[in-house]
């Protein structure tokens, strides 16, 4: 019995080692460790042996199956490997070739730079309002300090739908609105964005275009919180290194005026093409808001005091984007578009 | 306004470059356009005399010249018509570069040699019109006394100089005013400020009251006239420096008298009009309203129809002048005139813009009237006026003056607190300092009592009328810049981002994460985009809200549904042979609606044409119905959508620009909210589309009643999902959602999803059958489905489409 456990062990050992994939291996187990397998038939039979040699054959069988098992062991993993192997190595593929494709739509450039000034505004505590885009000629200019002939109804040119409903000329009547609805509660503090409509039509001027409206009403409001707010807003949009300038300048519906010039983004001051040599950008128009105006829409101005400001979209997208010219906005050139 | 930088300084005393002067004036609310040289590119020109000219002995038209230029005679050939010996004219010397680009060589001209060239107006880079007809064909001729022979013609023309262009904003109307813009700039730099001389001096003889007369009907139109009469003037040109001082202003010399009228205007701000006094009917002056159909011939010789509320100037017969705005032809000062009416008023500025607007004439003064002038000035400027025309034209001023002023000018005073300036502002700046910033601006200043100034306003300064107008004075002279800059304290808004945002935000990124790019177009569209669509009478999208005065037919009509744009875009890219289209806009329509405002609805449309190309690896598929009904599925789905139905048209009528076989409602809970569908061909080929496309518009205010935009979440299912295919062949009048709603109602609770993973007509299958493939999936949320369970489960379903559609099993 012990010399058929040896020999049983040389000849496995011999055989395991030559083998040459898994299939092969696989017989092998089944020939030594199946049911009728040789080392099984061996391990059968002890019950035929005396009690005394029983305990030393089984040692000697146990030992030689652990040691069959670990070389079946160790072949299997030699043999897988060779087999993963081979396989990574068909399975090369040309990783040059483009990947597949992904049509991603997009966002309008014009709408995206909205969705920055909005995002910067709310950060500030501003939220978002909406108003109409056809208004009563009380909310777009009496209420704004514009009664009718007043001169300064030029500087805005209007499509009239009746003679008291035109086409918002600016997103100035949100404000109104606003305070209406707010019924003299405090604070104020909103943004609105929206078309806007002016009767003109040449290469810098659309007779649609966006403007974003901002406005804080509170106790104690100061020109210095006007001009604080405003070099935030034009750091955060154009970079920290950006400056402001404010120019006094005539707005009816704000006292005192001041137009916003921001430290060219192209140059940073120096002077270029951009900014006309002067190193300014105008980014906007804003100011107090005139007391008459805080008196028609229901607040004390000897209470409260505000200030409002307005910026144009369009120009603002332009300047960022470095597009030269407003009618690509409007044109929807897909080109044009999945450039953003 | 342009405003002559050497003009200026007779009024101030300036020792700042133009350049800087711009940026004071722009940095104090005084915008400068621009800073114009008048003498840009004109150098090596010099003031020459003409001594002798001969013919030239191979040409008809040339002639051969000397001519003087103080350090050099030059020998120059020309061909101009009005070379004259003894002529002073601008010569261009060897190596002189002219405006237009003209580099002066010497040269041969016919054999002669020619040192230089005499140049006209054009050469110069000036308006000729502003020479005589003579010298507008030729070359300019100088008058001799006005020329100094070796001068540099930019001297001897005025170009030495610059003008401001000014950009003014409406409530400073009062720097339409030389002066006015001396005394701003006085308050800026601190320079010396000189008046021009009001003096007059009267001569003997009839007094003007015996000589006109005056009445003034509209008094509410016309607060002032004052008039005064000039005798025996000769008419001819003005001397040289006015007419340089209104050349940089812009303004055209014509002759002495209307030449001192617009002078004075560009001076004091104060329009003038010089009407020949021997052709006033009766020598009377009336201001009075025209009445309807009342007609004048105006200076431009155009004959104009008034109606009745315009404001005219009237002689005893008739309008001879619409007042503010034009001076009328008959009454017109002309070379024969010897008298002259002068007229100095005000008239109300509402009145001047509607008069200007209805007649269409705006002139340099209605537009000074129609913003306000200075109320307190007509009779020194009328003073003025007549003293320059009398001494210009050697005549005589009639002694005294008619000044009607039935609306005297009350100076305003304002009541100004320092604290409330600071508290605005923001500053601390105290009430002396206060007072001497708007004594710099002209006003008289006292403090009443401590901490409040009692100010008054200039008369010109008609924008200053309450404190805050003060505030804007101070804040303005002391410097935005000097203001401290801080940020607002107090509270924050409260107020929640509305779900009309939230909506639009997420529909934006569904659609965009779909493939779809946003386009914008523009709100107005032309009528007739609806004639192209197939759009027919009586359709609410023909019910328009209409502009009055549209830039453009094109733009003639507010849209009433997004697709015009959506198609117009799709077809204007075809047309650059971009093949593959997918856009999306969400914006606002407008309806008429009965409350005094059009109801605007925000609306998102879509539009998909040609295919979407997928690479190499797959085929592409194409952008058609079922491609933009997916897109409409899964944004459905993202928002959380209930119940949703596609479903043709009840009223088939109601999408005229559809494919009647290939669109459908998209209804949410049994409400339409829109429409997806294939574009009619015959709207296709309308607008140039030469591709297949479909379009989608649904309504963001009802679809946001079916959204859910905070989703709540529900736990994940803990048991396993058993799938189960099931094939079935039916008639293709059976519709996939007939189907799809049969097997939803009979699977209930455990059949978790149905997807349609093919569809096939072909040889297998009978004519007029297809073949519907579905995988079900299905689980049970509290336990683990058995075998058994899910197969009587899926063999119910098949039994009842076999049973209800007699469907077979493929």
């Amino acid at each position: 019995m012990r010399d058929k456990l040896q020999e049983i062990k040389a000849t496995a050992l011999d055989e395991l080692s030559k083998a040459v994939n898994l299939d092969q291996l696989e017989s092998l187990r089944i020939k030594y460790f199946g049911k009728k397998g040789e080392l099984t038939q061996v391990l059968r039979g002890m019950g035929k042996l005396s009690p005394e040699e029983r305990p030393l054959i089984g040692q000697l069988a146990n030992q030689i199956r652990d040691q069959i098992e670990e070389q079946l062991q160790v072949k299997r993993q030699d043999l897988e490997k060779v087999v993963q192997t081979k396989r990574l190595e068909e399975e090369r593929i040309d990783i040059t070739l483009p990947g597949r494709d992904f049509n991603l739509g997009t966002r309008h450039p014009l709408y995206q730079i909205l969705d920055e000034i909005i995002d910067i505004f709310r950060g500030l505590g501003f939220s978002v309002v909406e108003g109409p885009e056809i208004e009563l000629d009380y909310y777009n200019f009496e209420a704004l300090n514009l009664p009718k002939d007043h001169p300064a109804r030029d500087m805005q040119d209007s499509f009239y739908i009746t003679e008291e409903v035109l086409l918002r000329t600016h997103t100035s009547p949100v404000q109104i609105r606003t305070m209406e609805r707010k019924n003299s509660q405090l604070p104020i503090r909103i943004i609105a964005p929206g078309k806007v409509y002016r009767r003109d039509d040449d290469a810098t001027h659309s007779p649609m275009f966006h403007q974003v409206e901002g406005l804080l009403v509170d106790k104690h409001v100061t020109f210095g919180d006007l001009k604080g707010t405003l070099l935030t807003f034009a750091r955060q949009i154009f970079g920290q290194d950006r400056k402001i300038r404010l120019r006094p300048s005539y707005f009816p519906f704000t006292e005192p005026s001041a137009e916003v010039d921001v430290s060219c983004i192209n140059c940073g001051g120096s002077g270029c093409r951009v900014c006309s040599h002067t190193g300014w950008l105008e980014i906007l128009g804003s100011g107090l808001v005139h007391p008459r105006v805080l008196e028609m829409a229901g607040y004390d101005p000897e209470e409260v005091s505000g200030f409002a400001f307005g910026m144009g979209v369009e120009r603002i997208t332009m300047l960022k984007y470095g597009i030269d010219d407003l009618r690509l906005l409007f044109d929807n050139d897909l080109r044009f578009l999945q450039q953003f | 306004m342009r405003v002559s930088y050497n003009w200026l300084k007779e009024y101030v005393e300036l020792d700042i470059s133009p350049q800087e002067l711009a940026h004071k004036l722009t940095m104090a609310g005084i915008e400068v356009d621009s800073v114009e040289y008048l003498g840009e590119g004109i150098d090596n020109v010099v003031i020459g005399q003409i001594i002798d000219v001969v013919d030239h002995p191979n040409a008809d038209k040339l002639v051969i010249c000397k001519v003087d230029i103080g350090t050099d005679v030059l020998q120059i050939v020309t061909g101009a018509p009005n070379v004259v010996k003894d002529g002073k004219v601008a010569v261009a010397i060897i190596g002189c570069h002219l405006p237009n680009g003209v580099k002066i060589k010497k040269a041969k001209l016919r054999g002669e040699v020619s040192q230089g060239m005499m140049c006209s107006a054009q050469e110069l880079g000036l308006d000729p019109k502003n020479f005589s007809e003579e010298q507008q064909t030729g070359i300019i001729i100088f008058q001799n006394d006005a020329a100094v022979v070796g001068d540099d013609v930019k001297k001897t023309l005025g170009l030495d100089n610059y003008v401001l262009e000014l950009g003014l904003t409406p409530n400073r109307a009062d720097c339409m005013s030389m002066v006015n813009v001396a005394k701003e700039i006085a308050a800026l730099t601190g320079g010396e400020f000189r008046l021009p001389s009001m003096a007059i001096e009267e001569t003997e003889g009839q007094s003007v009251s015996r000589l006109a007369d005056v009445q003034i009907v509209e008094e509410d139109l016309c607060h002032r006239y004052v008039a005064r009469v000039i005798r025996n003037i000769s008419i001819g040109p003005s001397p040289l420096w006015m007419q340089q001082h209104l050349k940089a202003s812009g303004v055209r010399p014509i002759n002495n008298v209307v030449d001192v009228t617009n002078f004075i205007m560009m001076e004091l701000g104060q329009p003038l009009h010089a009407f020949d006094y021997d052709k006033l009917a009766d020598n009377r002056i009336v201001v009075r309203k025209s009445v309807q159909g009342e007609k004048i011939t105006t200076i431009d010789e155009e004959e104009r129809e008034l109606d009745k509320d315009t404001l005219v100037i009237a002689d005893a017969e008739k309008a001879v002048a619409i007042a503010g705005v034009m001076g009328g032809f008959d009454s017109e000062v002309t070379e024969e005139t010897t008298n002259i009416l002068l007229e100095s008023a005000y008239f109300q500025g509402e009145s001047i813009r509607r008069t200007a607007k209805k007649v269409g004439l705006r002139s340099e003064s209605s537009a000074r009237f129609e913003k306000g002038i200075d109320k307190a000035q007509s009779a020194a400027a009328a003073d003025r006026a007549a003293q320059l025309i009398a001494e210009l034209g050697g005549g005589q001023v009639a002694p005294g003056v008619i000044d009607v002023y039935p609306k005297p000018w009350e100076q305003p005073v304002i009541t100004m607190r320092s604290e409330r300036v600071n508290k605005l502002l923001g500053t601390s700046i105290s009430c002396d300092d206060m007072k001497v910033l708007l004594r710099r601006l002209w006003m008289e200043v006292e403090e009443v009592e401590t901490g409040v100034l009692k100010a008054k306003v200039p008369s010109y300064r008609n924008d200053l009328t309450s404190e805050i107008d003060l505030v804007e004075e101070i804040a303005r002279l002391y410097g935005y810049g000097n203001i401290d800059t801080t940020m607002p304290k107090g509270e924050p808004s409260a107020e929640p981002i509305t779900p009309e945002e939230i909506l639009k935000t997420k529909v934006t990124k569904g659609l965009i994460s779909c493939g779809l790019n946003e386009m914008i177009s523009y709100s107005f569209i032309s009528p007739k985009a609806m004639d192209k669509l197939l759009v027919t009478e009586g359709h609410p999208w023909r019910t328009y809200v209409e502009i009055q005065n549209p830039l453009t037919e094109e733009q003639g009509v507010m849209r009433t549904s997004l697709l015009p744009g959506l198609l117009e875009t799709a077809a204007k890219n075809f047309k650059r042979r971009q093949l593959n289209l997918q856009f999306f806009e969400i914006g606002r329509v407008f309806l008429l609606s009965e409350d005094r405002l059009p109801d605007e609805r925000v609306k998102i449309g879509a539009i998909v044409s040609g295919e979407q190309f997928n690479g190499w690896v797959q085929k592409s598929t194409p952008l058609d119905f079922f491609h933009l009904k997916g897109i409409v599925e899964s944004l459905l789905q993202q928002l959380d959508v209930e119940d949703v139905e596609f479903k043709a048209a009840a009223v088939p009528e109601d999408y005229p620009s559809l494919h009647p076989g290939r669109a459908a409602e998209v209804i949410l809970s049994g409400e339409c909210i829109g429409y997806i569908g294939e574009v009619h061909p015959q709207a296709l080929s309308n607008v140039g589309l030469q591709q297949r496309a479909t379009v989608m518009e649904l309504d963001g205010r009802l679809l946001l009643e079916h959204v859910n935009l905070v989703p709540s979440y529900v736990n994940l299912p803990k048991f396993p999902v058993v799938s189960r295919d099931l094939a079935i062949v039916v008639e293709d009048a059976v519709s996939a959602d007939a189907i799809d709603e049969l097997i939803r109602e009979v699977g209930g609770e455990l059949l978790k999803g149905i997807t349609l993973f093919d569809v096939y007509k072909g040889t297998q299958i009978s004519e007029g059958y297809r073949s519907l493939a579905y995988s079900m999936t299905y689980q049970a949320l509290d336990r683990t489905l058995t075998d058994d369970e899910v197969s009587q489960l899926h063999d119910k379903i098949q039994d009842s489409l076999l049973e209800k559609f007699r469907a077979k099993v493929r």
